[in-house]
């Protein structure tokens, strides 16, 4: 049986942007993201395990102005998957589910994720250049 | 009263043939992976341009081997079972769609294998 010519629900576009919704597919896209990003954690570790040169080239690639951007763009996808993955938990166990506490558990991460994000890089700025 | 049968009630089985496995594999990934991962930014910060030698010494200590092949494998797990979601979800081909699927698991288990290998590596002085 034909099912590729029914009539569709209204789909996406004809709903108004709102936090629960575009929280939900940025925790896809964050995800998607981080296992891209587990990609480069992949090369990172082999290229350790392969010798010293490797490593060095490994580190002095994601020391360059693009490695340095892509990391900050996964330090904020890991916090927000992360930060976002337990109010997920949260409602797996009940909890949580009314919209006022939808919306604050919501604007919590978002908060939670850029001031994370932000500490994270001062710290890292000022420690560049060297383990210990 | 159910329509189900009795063996259908015990094997747990719903419309998606698997049960709860993949739910739960996702969530209790997701649960180790809290601790984890806020432990693994304290240590790629800490980890910022070491060399080789920096490396291997933080390797050495104990608890950060035992953290980093916990956090590796675990991660790859969780990995493959979010991007089987999205897999599932946009492919409607059945034939592609099983192709990606199994790419995704021997993809995963790969890049695992071989980050638990090069952490070994190191750690012993391979």
């Amino acid at each position: 049986m034909a099912t590729d010519n029914r009539p569709l629900s209204p789909h996406l576009q004809v709903y108004r942007w709102q936090i629960t919704s575009v929280l939900s597919i940025l925790h896809r896209i964050t995800g998607v993201g981080l296992a891209v990003g587990a990609i480069v954690f992949a090369y990172w570790l082999n290229a350790a395990g392969y010798g010293a040169d490797a490593f060095a080239r490994a580190q002095a690639v994601l020391g360059t102005w693009v490695g340095v951007v892509l990391l900050v763009g996964w330090t904020f996808a890991l916090f927000y998957h992360l930060l976002n993955g337990i109010r997920h938990l949260f409602w797996d166990a009940g909890m949580g589910f009314e919209l006022s506490q939808v919306r604050a558990s919501g604007w919590t991460v978002v908060i939670g994720t850029a001031v994370l994000t932000a500490i994270t890089w001062a710290v890292a700025w000022n420690t560049a250049g060297g383990a210990g | 009263m159910s329509l189900q049968t009795d063996l259908a009630r015990v094997r747990g089985l719903g419309s998606a043939k698997e049960g709860t496995g993949h739910w739960w594999a996702q969530r209790l990934t997701a649960v180790a992976l809290v601790p984890l991962g806020i432990w693994f930014v304290f240590a790629a910060v800490f980890l910022a341009g070491a060399d080789l030698g920096e490396f291997r010494a933080w390797l050495t200590v104990p608890y950060n081997l035992i953290l980093m092949v916990l956090l590796t494998g675990v991660l790859f797990h969780h990995m493959q079972l979010g991007m089987q979601v999205v897999f599932e979800d946009y492919i409607h081909n059945e034939r592609s769609k099983t192709v990606v699927l199994i790419l995704n698991k021997f993809i995963a288990v790969i890049l695992g294998v071989s980050c638990i290998i090069a952490l070994l590596r190191v750690a012993f002085g391979g």
